[in-house]
């Protein structure tokens, strides 16, 4: 493997977010926990880094870094991860999410970038179509399968089921008593 | 008079057409909806799901050696290699030390898979342009790969043969000679494609400069395989991620820059007799050797997420397991090749006309049931 170690990666990556404390990511944090919230306000630059139980550098980034994350990794010289190899939705039982492989073709370099929100009625991303072409296709197929919506997408809509079909089958709480035979 | 007719009041309009669900040009029931204006094309906008079988969901709550023979069902010409996907992440996350005989054995059948893949493609392909020999051709040399599979698998095209730690049984005693009798037989047969169509001067006005594919389109739609390869990007996945025993083996990327439909073509032939040269290698010296090592009857994968990726005569396929310690994945998504590869086909085919368009089609390689996953 040639190109950056995960070391490296991250702390270009951290370099582009200054630790500005968002207003939303204290908010929730103090939703979840209120102790953490006194604790370490200051880390927060909206991206969490980690390794553990991967064979990839993942990132946790909040819904509203995640388009200017993107243009970053796929622009910049340094990153530049210009192939997006796996474009996964995720439904994480509380929080729905997308997950995006990306690799650099030139640097040979692998990142992991997650994204999930907790509203389950109108989960909304940003779409990433104008960074990596194959996002268009991939996007509709999450939101097929898991109602997740994309902002600025061209055509979002269902791509292998009927506009009529009802919920979203890839979803955990997805109920068809005919069809899913349960064990 | 001819200028009266050209200045009259005939207006192009567009309008749509379907081709498909059933064409003999999709390959499968593929649904493309056409925008054309005249026989110029303004939009391919293909309609999925017609045979989707949401494999994805159905492996949710299948054990792992169960998930292996759903696999054989997405692109049914690389079964041996979507099974092989499978296995290797789940081998890898449970970190077995797989047996050299089982890698060697592997990248053969493997390889011996592709080129039944792209003789039945270079078949087919031939006859969308309106060649028919060239079916009768490929079919008559894949049909001798299918018996070798046959007699070791015991299955011609769903083949099962590999599970989580091996392969299911040993291989068959007449494989090595039955393997290079094929070779000798196919060295001698793949010259003759290339005199019946590559040469062909009405096959190569139809093939070149159409459905033009740049680097960075290939890049950015997420092409892989054949289709990357024919516009020069380097993206075989056995050279820059390489699994079973491709680190051992000498072979050549085949790469065109030119992005065209018959770099596409040409990409696909040379592959084949890359194919030939790595399989000619490993023949002669598969390691003795158990053909598994024992698992659990009941795989249970560790906490956490494994991605493996191999490359299928299609293209890159990625399979993304997410699991929470039970013995089924939470999530299990297939980066299927095809899927992305189709994603293209509007791009390449606007201008064009719809007979371009069948040969854009032809080879971008597309199995429906890889992308209706």
């Amino acid at each position: 493997m040639i190109g950056m170690t995960n070391e490296e990666l991250q702390k270009i990556i951290n370099s582009w977010f200054p630790s500005s404390i968002s207003t939303t990511k204290v908010t929730e944090v103090s939703v979840e926990n209120e102790i953490s919230e006194t604790k370490e306000p200051e880390s927060t630059n909206g991206l969490e880094f980690t390794e553990e139980g991967s064979q990839f550098l993942n990132i946790t980034v909040q819904p509203e870094l995640l388009y200017q994350l993107m243009s970053q990794l796929k622009n910049n010289k340094e990153t530049h991860f210009d192939y997006l190899f796996c474009l996964s939705g995720v439904d994480w039982e509380i929080t729905l999410g997308v997950v995006y492989h990306l690799e650099s073709t030139d640097h040979r370099h692998i990142v992991v970038v997650k994204v999930h929100t907790e509203d389950r009625e109108n989960p909304t991303f940003d779409s990433v179509y104008d960074i990596w072409s194959t996002a268009e296709f991939h996007e509709r197929e999450v939101f097929d399968f898991f109602g997740i919506k994309f902002n600025n997408h061209p055509n979002l809509k269902r791509l292998f089921l009927t506009d009529e079909w009802d919920g979203y089958p890839l979803r955990k709480d997805y109920v068809d008593e005919i069809n899913m035979v349960i064990k | 008079m001819e200028t009266t007719i050209a200045n009259s009041n005939f207006k192009s309009e567009e309008y749509f057409i379907n081709m498909g669900p059933q064409h003999p040009a999709t390959h499968g029931v593929l649904r493309l909806l056409l925008t054309i204006d005249g026989e110029i094309i303004k939009k391919v906008e293909p309609d999925l799901g017609y045979i989707h079988r949401s494999i994805e969901k159905m492996c949710e709550r299948d054990s792992y050696q169960q998930i292996v023979h759903l696999t054989d069902r997405m692109d049914y010409l690389s079964s041996h290699i979507n099974n092989e996907a499978v296995c290797l992440t789940v081998e890898n996350a449970l970190q077995l030390e797989i047996p050299d005989r089982v890698k060697v054995i592997r990248t053969i059948i493997g390889e011996l898979t592709r080129i039944a893949s792209h003789t039945l493609w270079w078949g087919v392909m031939g006859m969308d342009v309106g060649a028919l020999t060239t079916y009768f051709y490929g079919f008559r040399d894949r049909e001798m790969i299918n018996d070798i599979f046959e007699e070791t698998c015991g299955a011609r095209l769903t083949m099962n043969y590999n599970i989580p730690g091996g392969l299911m049984f040993d291989i068959h005693p007449n494989f090595v000679k039955r393997t290079k009798d094929f070779i000798k037989h196919f060295k001698t047969k793949l010259p003759e494609y290339d005199t019946l169509l590559t040469g062909n001067v009405i096959f190569q006005k139809r093939m070149k400069g159409v459905g033009i594919l740049s680097k960075e389109d290939a890049i950015s739609f997420g092409a892989s395989g054949p289709v990357g390869r024919g516009s020069g990007y380097s993206c075989d996945v056995r050279k820059h991620h390489p699994y079973s025993a491709y680190d051992k083996v000498s072979f050549n990327e085949v790469l065109r820059t030119e992005g065209d439909t018959f770099a596409r073509y040409s990409v696909r032939i040379q592959e084949m007799w890359e194919s030939m040269a790595i399989i000619e290698q490993l023949i002669d010296n598969i390691p003795e050797g158990d053909h598994q090592v024992a698992t659990n009857a009941v795989i249970k994968l560790p906490k956490g997420e494994y991605y493996e990726r191999v490359e299928t005569a299609r293209g890159e396929l990625g399979v993304y397991i997410i699991s929470t310690g039970t013995k089924n994945p939470y999530r299990l998504k297939f980066r299927s090749p095809g899927f992305s590869n189709l994603s293209l086909l509007n791009h390449i085919a606007v201008g064009g006309k719809i007979g371009d368009l069948v040969a854009s089609m032809a080879t971008l390689d597309l199995v429906i049931p890889d992308i209706d996953r």
